[in-house]
C-alpha cells in the first residue's frame, strides 16, 4: 500500500478539510483565468462572451491571460494541427497547477470535419481535457454554459483526497473509437 | 531659395532657443484631473445602473431570443403512435460532412414500411450543425432545435442516441429550429402572394376596361 494515500483516505474525511475545500472551491471556481489562446474560429466566439451583452466576468472568468503562467483555464478554441499539437503541449506544461482545460468547438474536440492527417483528432490526444463544448462554433452562451459545467466539476474538488481531480493517467488516449 | 524660404510662413518664425519643460501645475501635482476622469465613469455607472439600457443578457436565466431558423440539437420526429418517423435510408448520414451520424437498419414489422433504424447515433461533437441532415431527409424524421447549452465532461457522453433524441423535446413550436417546413410562415407568405395577385388582377382588369372604354 502507499502510506501516502492511506493518509489522503484519513484526511480526507475530516470537517476541517471539507470546510476549507469548500472554501477552496468557491475562490478556484469564482475566479478561473482563461489563457488569451485562440487557433482558428472560434476564438471569435471567445472573444465575443467577453463582450457586454454576454459578459463572462459575471462568472469570474474575464481576465484572459497572455502568459501560460497566470492562468489557470485552457479553452482551445478551434482547430489543433499536428504541427501545433506540442506547441498546445507545452503551453499546458507552462500553466501552474490548478489547471483546467476546456475543449472548445468540432474541431478541437475531436477534429471535426477535419479527418486528415494534419489535424489532431480531438486536442484530448494531447493535453486532458475537463469539458468539451460542441458547436461549430459554438455560440457565446454555449461557452458559457461549458464554463457553469466546469465550475460544477471545480466544486467537486477536494484539497486532501484526489477526488476530482485529474490524473495524469486519466489523458484520453483512447483517441477516435469509431 | 533662401530668400523664399524667409518669406515661408512657417520656417521665418523664429526658433526657440531652448525648450522650456512642461510645468505641472498644482491640481496636476496632486493628480486631481484624474479623479474628474473616474467621475465621468462612476457617472456613466449610476446612470447605467439606473436608468438602463443594460446590454447584458444574463445568460443562465434568461435567453436570447434566437430565430427559428437557428440550428442546435436535434430532434427525431415520430409518427401519432409513437413511433420513429426515420425510414432508415441513410441519407442525412451520407449528406453529412462531419460523418457524425451513426444509422444500423432494422427491419420493420409492418410491410408498409421497409426498414427502421436499430440505432441511430449523432456524435454532438463531431457535428457541425450544417443542417445537411434536416435538408436531406425525406421524411422530415430528422429537424433541430434551437438548444444549444451542450457541454460534455467525457466524449462518450457526446453520443446521442434514438432515445435522448427524441425524448428531451416536446414539439413546443418555440423550441424548434431549422426544418424543412414552417406552416405558419408558409401560410402567411401565400397570403401575401394571394393578395399581390389580386391586386395586379383587379389593375389589369381596370386597365382592360379603360382601353375598352
Amino acid at each position: 500500500m502507499n502510506p501516502a494515500a492511506d493518509i489522503d483516505r484519513e484526511v480526507a474525511g475530516n470537517v476541517l478539510t471539507t470546510t476549507y475545500d469548500k472554501i477552496a472551491n468557491w475562490a478556484r471556481r469564482s475566479a478561473v483565468w482563461p489563457m488569451q489562446f485562440g487557433l482558428a474560429c472560434c476564438a471569435i466566439e471567445m472573444m465575443a462572451v467577453l463582450d457586454p451583452r454576454h459578459d463572462m466576468s459575471r462568472f469570474g472568468a474575464e481576465v484572459f491571460r497572455a502568459t501560460p503562467r497566470q492562468s489557470d483555464l485552457m479553452i482551445v478554441a478551434g482547430t489543433v494541427t499536428e504541427k501545433m499539437a506540442p506547441i498546445v503541449r507545452r503551453l499546458w506544461d507552462q500553466m501552474p497547477e490548478p489547471k483546467w482545460a476546456m475543449a472548445m468547438g468540432a474541431c478541437a474536440t475531436c477534429g471535426g470535419p477535419y479527418r486528415t492527417y494534419a489535424v489532431t483528432q480531438g486536442v484530448d490526444r494531447v493535453i486532458p481535457v475537463d469539458v468539451y463544448v460542441p458547436g461549430c462554433p459554438p455560440r457565446p452562451e454555449a461557452l458559457m454554459w461549458g464554463l457553469l459545467h466546469l465550475q460544477r466539476k471545480i466544486d467537486r474538488m477536494s484539497i486532501a483526497g484526489q477526488k476530482g481531480f485529474r490524473s495524469k493517467a486519466n489523458l484520453n488516449l483512447g483517441g477516435d473509437r469509431r | 531659395m533662401r530668400s523664399e524660404m524667409l518669406r515661408d510662413p512657417v520656417l521665418s518664425r523664429p526658433r526657440p532657443r531652448a525648450v522650456t519643460p512642461y510645468k505641472k501645475s498644482l491640481a496636476e501635482w496632486l493628480y486631481l484631473p484624474l479623479f474628474g476622469g473616474l467621475m465621468v465613469t462612476l457617472r456613466h455607472f449610476v446612470r447605467n445602473l439606473i436608468k438602463g439600457p443594460r446590454y447584458t443578457i444574463e445568460y443562465p436565466e434568461k435567453r436570447r431570443d434566437y430565430s427559428h431558423r437557428f440550428r442546435g440539437h436535434h430532434i427525431l420526429t415520430s409518427r401519432p403512435d409513437g413511433s420513429l418517423r426515420c425510414v432508415a435510408c441513410f441519407l442525412c448520414a451520407t449528406a453529412c460532412p462531419a460523418d457524425c451520424i451513426k444509422i444500423e437498419s432494422g427491419e420493420h414489422p409492418d410491410v408498409n414500411i421497409e426498414k427502421y433504424p436499430v440505432v441511430y447515433e449523432i456524435d454532438m461533437l463531431r457535428c457541425v450543425f450544417c443542417g445537411y441532415c434536416v435538408d436531406a431527409c425525406p421524411e422530415e424524421a430528422i429537424i433541430m432545435s434551437n438548444n444549444y447549452d451542450m457541454a460534455y465532461f467525457h466524449r462518450d457522453q457526446s453520443k446521442v442516441g434514438k432515445n435522448d433524441l427524441m425524448k428531451p423535446y416536446t414539439f413546443d413550436p418555440s423550441q424548434l429550429g431549422y426544418r424543412p417546413h414552417y406552416p405558419e410562415e408558409d401560410a402567411q407568405r401565400a397570403k401575401m402572394r394571394r393578395e399581390a395577385f389580386n391586386l395586379v388582377q383587379a389593375a389589369r382588369e381596370a386597365g382592360a376596361t379603360e382601353v375598352a372604354s
